[in-house]
């Protein structure tokens, strides 16, 4: 129980990150941060204590396997997180590149 | 066995509250590396091996990617002004860190604890692996009970890429408007 | 002379010449590695997300260790969206075939036999899916890192 707990005061210093920091990086690092959190909560809660890795082993039979599917699950989430965090930092590059600083407060031109 | 992930969430929770506090950018992007690694660890001891390999890798790659967009850039961050809207933020995210942690006082009832979880979903897919016919049951879940969601993702990388080389487009716009004007 | 002339200018290219000489060697042991992952996916931990971004790293060592000149890496950013498209597609293809063939009439079915467990060649479908999805997450992700380099050597030219 208190593993949840931790889990979930990880996820809300990823969301510190994001609602109170200004610099634009440090808002990406607040999100990638709340997606570890939760996929962690996800493995986390399919572990069944006295289970063993989910692969088929002829030698073992009737052995008690930890629970795959929030691995199938996850395995997919963590390659589409690499590309939405390259996909954050490009847009990151373009803002730098036309306002010259990362912090958000001084990004308020709209160029009509 | 529950010591050690208590160990490694303290760790992953110290790095991450150093690298939103750094001054330096490299620094904060550095000790972003502590928590990827400690996950790695965690799922380890989680016997996930699969989603160790694939963690280690993904987060070099991260890594890569951050230090080269800040490198160019200044790495000192600016004075903190304390102006009325950081107050209102802060407020704000206090508001729903006490709703969160109400929200999970209140379905601890519902949650089993650590370590004895019900396989109601997944014991179909454990018995039925054998059919399937690979000795991985993840890969095995993956391609063959649900391949369906296999394609989704494929097409969700490939849009996310789609996104990205648009959005790193250098075309000669400009030098076309110079030649005119 | 000639041959001074760009040999000299290859070797202030990237990095120091004994980081070259060692990434010759490592690049590809490490892309040997991704495709043996790949390949054996349903025997062991892995399968094709794992050796796709195992081969991704093999690419962004070599390009990294090299140096890059400009008109090399748009060809290379062409070649590696079209061999992305084309996995994509070949994957559709694979989908279709299962509904099309009447033994098992669903879409993405399972249309190979399924033979023994433990061998290399068991399980149907698996290992051609797994080969398919790991040349398409390697060329996604190489081509996320091209962008990037392009778009920096075009800004300070």
């Amino acid at each position: 129980m208190i593993l949840f707990i931790l889990c979930l005061i990880l996820f809300l210093i990823g969301l510190y990150g994001v609602m109170v920091q200004r610099n634009l990086v440090k808002i990406i690092i607040g999100l990638a941060i709340m997606e570890y959190s939760v996929i962690l909560f996800l493995v986390l809660i399919g572990y069944i204590s006295g289970g063993t890795v989910p692969i088929i082993s002829e030698s073992f039979e009737n052995v008690l396997y930890v629970d795959p599917l929030p691995q199938a699950m996850v395995l997919t989430a963590i390659v589409i997180g690499l590309a939405t965090k390259g996909l954050m930092l490009s847009v990151a590059i373009r803002l730098y590149k036309k306002y010259g600083t990362f912090d958000i407060r001084q990004m308020n031109t709209l160029k009509g | 066995m529950e010591i050690y992930l208590i160990i490694m969430l303290v760790l992953m929770i110290l790095g991450s509250i150093y690298s939103l506090h750094a001054k330096d950018l490299l620094s904060a992007v550095v000790s972003y590396g502590i928590v990827g690694f400690g996950l790695v660890i965690a799922f380890l001891l989680l016997y996930a091996p699969d989603l160790a390999i694939v963690q280690v890798v993904v987060e070099i790659i991260t890594l890569i990617i951050m230090i080269a967009v800040i490198t160019n850039a200044t790495h000192e961050e600016q004075a903190k002004e304390f102006s009325f809207s950081s107050i209102f933020y802060i407020a704000v995210f206090l508001f729903f860190g006490f709703v969160l942690l109400g929200v999970l006082a209140q379905i601890s009832g519902l949650l089993n604890s650590f370590g004895h979880h019900v396989t109601r979903m997944a014991s179909a897919y454990i018995i039925n692996a054998q059919e399937a016919g690979s000795a991985n049951i993840v890969t095995g879940i993956l391609f063959h009970f649900r391949a369906y969601d296999t394609l989704g993702e494929a097409t969700v990388l490939f849009t996310a890429v789609i996104g990205i080389l648009t959005v790193l487009r250098h075309h000669g716009k400009k030098k076309e408007d110079k030649n005119e004007g | 002379m000639k041959g001074k002339k760009t040999s000299l200018h290859e070797r202030e290219r990237g990095m120091t010449l004994v980081v070259k000489k060692i990434c010759q060697f490592i690049a590809p042991t490490i892309f040997l590695f991704g495709i043996y992952i790949t390949i054996h996916g349903h025997l062991s931990p892995g399968g094709g997300f794992t050796g796709g971004v195992i081969m991704a790293s093999a690419f962004i060592l070599q390009i990294l260790s090299d140096g890059s000149i400009l008109d090399k890496l748009r060809q290379e950013k062409w070649r590696l969206e079209l061999t992305e498209s084309l996995a994509i597609f070949t994957f559709l293809v694979l989908a279709v075939l299962g509904l099309l063939i009447a033994a098992t009439a669903v879409f993405f079915g399972n249309f190979l036999p399924a033979g023994t467990l433990g061998e290399l060649i068991s399980g149907g479908i698996i290992p051609i899916g797994n080969v398919i999805i790991g040349i398409e997450v390697c060329a996604a992700i190489s081509s996320i890192f091209v962008a990037l380099l392009i778009f920096k050597d075009e800004e300070s030219e």
